[in-house]
């Protein structure tokens, strides 16, 4: 598989490129759903076969239920977590990163909002943003956080679509925060109450 | 500092013999107001009057970053260059009035980083005083490996060792000691940034070692200034202000552009910050391209030249500015 082509944007807007084995001392890598698959290609370039001692992979089914746990664990990596959300891998990730020396090579694939997050773990952990390498795999659904109420809605597929904390139509723009590591959700109906264009769904 | 900001005049207050090569100069406001605070890392271009000569060397100012009285810096003397440095050591003495720029930092330190390791060559010690004295000001936490030749050139080593404790580690080059840079990098914890200055090849010793050990570039930082070096007299020709005059072997091309009363921009005056990018409308002959700035697709294609540090042999020059 290719990686995802996105429509040009605003500077704003993440773009992803393809994963490639790196040089360091340990591997880390986060994915979610198809993401896996990102990793399998990975491991099956001949210079990765040398990493598999020093690689952890952390992964959580997708959102749609896309579950490649025996691909992962097939690879035959010195480390391999299966959690059932990446909030559930929250602990484990900061642990591993708490834990770790620089060399340490980071490795995100699959949903935007997954990549995201792993990104603003490792900048937290004092990592320039650009250390993670990230690709795109399955789902575009985004993760977007409400710039009314400041919540966070996970999976979102339509625009406009309603915010799942404090129920205003929320238009998803393409601008993405970092920091965040979400899309932002602006109310469409400000100026016309009411006025809210049906919803479709953008983001397959 | 770039056309247009103001100056400080500034009279020198201090002038301490540091070792054979080295010489600390404390400056302070000739009003007698405080000086702008700066950032560990800063530098300031200090303006000469060299005999007629008009010289505006880069330092970095090595004083606590919160030492509102005065600015330090350390110069060494350098033999062979153009003068600005032999002309500190030998003709600036306390109560002299000069000139400096206001302070600009081209080599931050960056504070998302969780632990600052710091890497030093010789008289690239100095921006690492300001730094040090900054991070423990904020509780931070941070690392200095210090390389000099021999223990009477190794400037400072004293203070800090008093000051810093086990955090400061000496190696002299005459006891052939020298950093064991694997070692050292492979057991830093996530999250660490490194700062060097020191000679160029230390510099590209340090980022080499540091991305084949998996080190992401940005969390590499550096910082050398170029001394203008000298070379051949050259004719200059500026379109807009419309101006011919020759450079000559001693001074820079920007030191040119300003003794025909041009303004020019300009930040470090030493190939690193970019500020001075002029576009070459016509090049007969060859730039010498000395900066580290342009790509070396820029370079190759003679359409951009750093005044503050490179030259030209050839028939013609004529620059946009
Ligand atoms: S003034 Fe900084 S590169 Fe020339």
């Amino acid at each position: 598989m290719t990686k995802t082509m996105f429509e040009p944007s605003i500077t704003s807007r993440p773009v992803y490129g393809v994963l490639s084995p790196g040089v360091g001392s340990a591997h880390l890598f986060v994915a979610d759903g198809e993401g896996a698959d990102a990793v399998c290609d990975l491991f099956a370039k001949a210079e990765a076969a040398e990493m598999k001692a020093a690689s952890h992979i952390i992964y959580m089914p997708g959102a749609n239920g896309c579950d490649k746990t025996a691909d992962l664990q097939a690879l035959g990596v010195a480390q391999f977590y299966r959690a059932p959300s990446f909030a559930s891998a929250q602990s484990r990730l900061a642990k591993v990163l708490a834990d770790a020396h620089m060399g340490l090579q980071i490795y995100a694939a699959g949903t935007e909002g997954l990549m995201a997050q792993v990104a603003a773990l490792a900048q937290a952990a004092g990592l320039p943003y650009e250390a993670v390498q990230m690709e795109h795999r399955g789902s575009l659904a985004r993760r977007v956080q409400c710039v009314h109420c400041k919540g966070v809605t996970e999976n979102v597929r339509l625009d406009p679509f309603h915010c799942s904390h404090c129920g205003l139509s929320l238009f998803v723009r393409d601008h993405f925060s970092r920091r965040l590591a979400a899309f932002q959700g602006v109310n469409i109906d400000a100026e016309d109450p009411g006025q809210v264009p049906a919803s479709v769904e953008r983001f397959k | 500092m770039s056309v247009g900001a103001p100056k400080i005049p500034v009279v020198v207050a201090e002038v301490v013999e540091v070792n054979a090569l080295i010489k600390r100069f404390r400056f302070q406001r000739r009003d007698g107001a405080a000086m702008p605070v700066f950032s560990g890392g800063s530098h300031v271009v200090v303006e000469m009057d060299d005999h007629g000569t008009r010289r505006m060397n880069p330092y970095s100012l090595m004083s606590h970053p919160a030492d509102t009285l005065g600015y330090e810096i350390s110069v060494r003397r350098d033999e062979v260059g153009r003068g600005g440095s032999l002309y500190m050591h030998t003709h600036v003495r306390p109560g002299m009035e000069m000139v400096l720029s206001q302070p600009v930092n081209l080599f931050p330190l960056d504070a998302r980083a969780k632990k600052h390791l710091m890497i030093a060559g010789g008289i690239g010690i100095t921006p690492f005083l300001a730094q040090m004295a900054q991070v423990e000001a904020m509780g931070g936490r941070f690392e200095l490996h210090y390389s000099v030749r021999s223990p009477a050139l190794g400037a400072y080593v004293e203070h800090l060792q008093e000051q810093y404790g086990s955090r400061v580690h000496v190696y002299y080059d005459e006891l052939k000691q020298q950093i064991d840079l694997k070692t050292l990098l492979k057991s830093q914890p996530l999250g660490t940034h490194i700062y060097v200055c020191g000679p160029k090849g230390m510099i590209a010793w340090v980022k080499a070692t540091a991305a084949a050990m998996g080190w992401p570039a940005l969390a590499v930082h550096s910082e050398e200034f170029l001394a203008p070096p000298v070379g051949l007299a050259f004719e200059v020709q500026l379109a807009a202000s419309g101006k011919s005059f020759t450079v000559q072997p001693n001074q820079s091309l920007l030191e040119a552009i300003e003794a025909a009363g041009v303004e020019a921009p300009y930040l470090c005056r030493g190939g690193a910050c970019g500020q001075c990018e002029t576009d070459v409308l016509r090049c007969d002959g060859h730039i010498e391209h000395n900066d580290h700035w342009l790509t070396d697709a820029q370079k190759a294609s003679h359409t951009k030249i750093m005044p503050c540090v490179s030259r030209f042999r050839g028939a013609a020059l004529i620059l946009d500015r």
